[in-house]
Parts: C-alpha cells; structure tokens; sequence
C-alpha cells in the first residue's frame, strides 16, 4: 500500500473516532497524571493536537517535517514551552504524546478488519507518533537550555560591578565563588574602571564570596597585583571569621591591607587620599542625624 | 642605531618607550639612564609605557633591572601608563614587578617623585 493510502485512511480514522480517541487518550493520561494541569486544559490541548494531526494527514503527508505539519508543530512547541516552564520533566512532558498510541491503535483494530493493513496502519502510526514524540522532547529541551543561557547572563552582569565612592576610590563588591573565568572578567572590569576614574585606590570587598581557598587567593592576588601595575593600591575588606581561620590554616600569605568592614577600608582609603570624615555641627544638643561629609 | 631619548623634568627623568625593545637597545637604555642619573642628580625616574600594546617577560626584566639600578644611585623607579590588558598579562606570566612603583600616568607619577624632594605636593586638592 502507498504512504498516500494509509495516510488517507489514516485521516479518516483520525476524524472519524476524534471523540473515542480523545476519551481515550485522556483516560490515558489520567493514569500517569498529578492535577498539575486542569483535565480541561489537558482536554483542550490534546483535541486541538489530534485536529491539526487529521488536518495535516488528511493533506497526505507523514513526514513531521514537512510542510502540512507546521500547524501540529507549532501547538508541540508552544506545549513543551510552558510544560518546561512549569516545571515538567521531560518524560512526562513526552508520556503526552506518546499516550495517544493505545486508542489510536484500538481504534485501527476495531474498523479494520484486514490483518495486514492493521499491521501497515500500525506501523505508520508508530512511526508518526515516535517522531512527535522526538519533537516534542527537542521542543523541551531547547526551552530548558535557553533558561539557562538566560540565567547564566543574569549571574554574570549581577556579579561583577565596580562601583565608585569617592573620587579616586573604587570599591568592588565580589559576589560568589571567584573562578578562573570569573576573575579574568573581574580584573578586566576594575582595571578600565581605574583607567576610566582615574582611581588611587580600589577596595575588593568578600563579603559575598563563600569560601577562599588557595585558588581563590591566588585569584585574589592576581587582580591586586594587575591593579598594583595599574598605580593603584588595594585593600581587602569584609574577611569573615570563618574565612580568616581558612585562610591562616591553609599558610595563604595575603599581604595586602586588609579591614573587617567595607566602611573601614572607606575610611582607610579617605585618610590616604588626604580627606576624612566629620559631623556637621546642628543646632540641637542631641544631633546626630545629620549625614557626615567628606571634606 | 637608534636609542631611547631621556628627558629631565625638574628633578625627574622622564623616558617614554615607544618602539620595540630588543636586547641592544635595553643595554643602551640602562647606560645612558645611570649616566644621566649620575650627572642630573635625579631623584626619580619615570618609565612611560603607555605606548606598548606587548610587555613580555624581557620587558619586565629591563623594568626590574632598571628599578634596581636607579635604586643604588639613590633614585625612585615608577612605571606609568600600563594598559590594563598589558598588566592582565604581566600578572598572568606570573611577573608582578615588585620593588617597582607604578602609576597611572605620568603626572601622578611625578608626584610621587616630586612629594619625595618635596616638590609638587599641592595638586592634590583641587578636585573636591
């Protein structure tokens, strides 16, 4: 038989049982179903499936990548998109598809009644829902991975900010494990910003990194020593206790000035740029809600 | 042969590296410069390398050499003008220049040299 033969008889069993197969289908899907998603919903999104696959068989076509299945592809798409958004794993994602094989396989059983027609329609059917199935997991997956690229962006420009205090004093706030990648685009920041604000002086704060080992340290000396050739000098602040302790057992030998608090490298950096900081005498006795200023 | 051109700056000397360095003209360099320092009695040196786009090990080896130099003629050595990729690979290659002050451009650098005798230290306050 010809591939337009079965995919005419094909249609014709799709539209004719549409209402069997859905009943079907669904009862199938309530098997393997968690009420994450309505069955109203799982109703609708299956009819609009099984139409838009009658409508491209009924053209004569099986191949998914033709052109009569841009309608079934999109509704695929469009369904693994928000099933991977929600949170669906991939196989219960594809079960969806793959569900519709038991009543469509029923439904060639009971309206055929040549053995070897069964056996062809069977494994056209097979055949054609394998490769939605594919499809629909490629769908998934590509949703997942540009989440990902999305999120890893997001990581990258939240973590590597140069912020400037005062004039000639940098401060930048580290945020995270410092890794090979990550330093390199760290270093390449602070030093344009120096060059660019003509800084004297740049505070690498940690508070933000989790651990410091020696590879972390040495990334850390790194970006000093590359701002030291700059002309300018670093402080080191924000060493939390644990850390201090890591770092002395481990024999890691940071000799920069370091504080415990990003304001005492501030006031440090002020003090070697010739300024410091003095409270504005108010009128009232009690006066300290005036903000201080930098002279 | 062509040599590097030394400028005095009051009491600072000022050489600004334009070409490629090779192994002649870095010896040439560190003889005119302690000539220079001895005759000028200079009290610093200024090593402007804005111009390189490639310091390598050889380089850094002639800045180290020179620092050390001047340091027995009683004069402070200071590298200005390094790009930022040109101390990303110097860190990188694991040569950090130490005992060598730097700068980032050649004002600050004379400064630095300039607060040591005493010289131009009121600039500082103009910028507030």
């Amino acid at each position: 038989m010809a591939t337009a033969t079965v995919a005419s008889d094909l249609a014709k069993l799709l539209a004719d049982g549409e209402n069997t197969i859905i009943k079907g289908w669904l009862t199938a899907l309530q098997k393997t179903g968690d009420g994450r998603i309505s069955t109203q919903e799982v109703e609708s999104q299956a009819r609009d499936l099984l139409r838009a696959l009658t409508k491209a068989v009924s053209d004569g076509a099986t191949d998914v990548e033709s052109h009569s299945f841009n309608d079934v592809r999109a509704i695929l798409e469009g369904f693994s998109r928000s099933r991977a958004l929600q949170g669906f794993s991939p196989s219960e994602t594809a079960t969806f598809v793959f569900s519709i094989k038991e009543p469509l396989f029923e439904q060639i059983r009971s309206k055929i009644k040549n053995a070897e027609t069964i056996a062809e329609q069977t494994w056209a059917v097979t055949q054609l829902i394998d490769k939605l199935g594919l499809f629909t997991i490629e769908a998934f997956q590509r949703t997942r991975e540009e989440l990902i690229a999305r999120q890893r962006e997001e990581i990258e420009e939240l973590s590597t900010p140069v912020v400037k205090l005062w004039d000639g004093v940098l401060a930048l706030p580290l945020i995270g494990t410092l890794d090979s990648a990550r330093t390199q685009v760290v270093m390449q920041n602070l030093l344009e910003s120096i060059v660019r604000e003509g800084a004297e002086i740049a505070i690498l704060d940690i508070t933000g990194v989790p651990t410091v080992d020696t590879l972390v340290a040495q990334h850390l000396l790194k970006t000093i020593s590359a701002a030291r050739l700059m002309g300018a000098d670093c402080i080191i602040s924000g060493i939390r206790p644990q850390i201090a302790q890591t770092i002395v057992q481990l024999g890691v030998q940071l000799n920069v000035v370091s504080k415990a608090t990003l304001a005492d490298a501030f006031a440090m950096a002020l003090t070697r740029t010739g300024r410091k900081v003095t409270r504005i005498k108010t009128q009232a006795s009690n006066g300290g809600t005036a903000p201080p200023a930098a002279e | 042969m062509d040599n590097i051109p030394i400028l005095k700056i009051g009491s600072a000397l000022l050489v600004t590296i334009q070409v490629d360095m090779h192994d002649q003209l870095a010896t040439r360099l560190q003889e005119d410069l302690t000539t220079m320092i001895v005759k000028s009695h200079a009290r610093g040196v200024l090593i402007d390398i804005s111009a390189l786009e490639i310091v390598d090990s050889f380089i850094g080896r002639m800045l180290a050499n020179i620092a050390s130099l001047s340091r027995l003629l009683d004069a402070d050595t200071v590298v200005v003008g390094m790009r930022p990729e040109v101390a990303i690979t110097l860190v990188e290659l694991g040569l950090g220049l130490p005992g060598v002050k730097t700068a980032l451009n050649a004002e600050r650098g004379l400064t630095m040299i300039g607060g040591v005798s005493g010289g131009t230290e009121d600039d500082e306050d103009d910028d507030d």
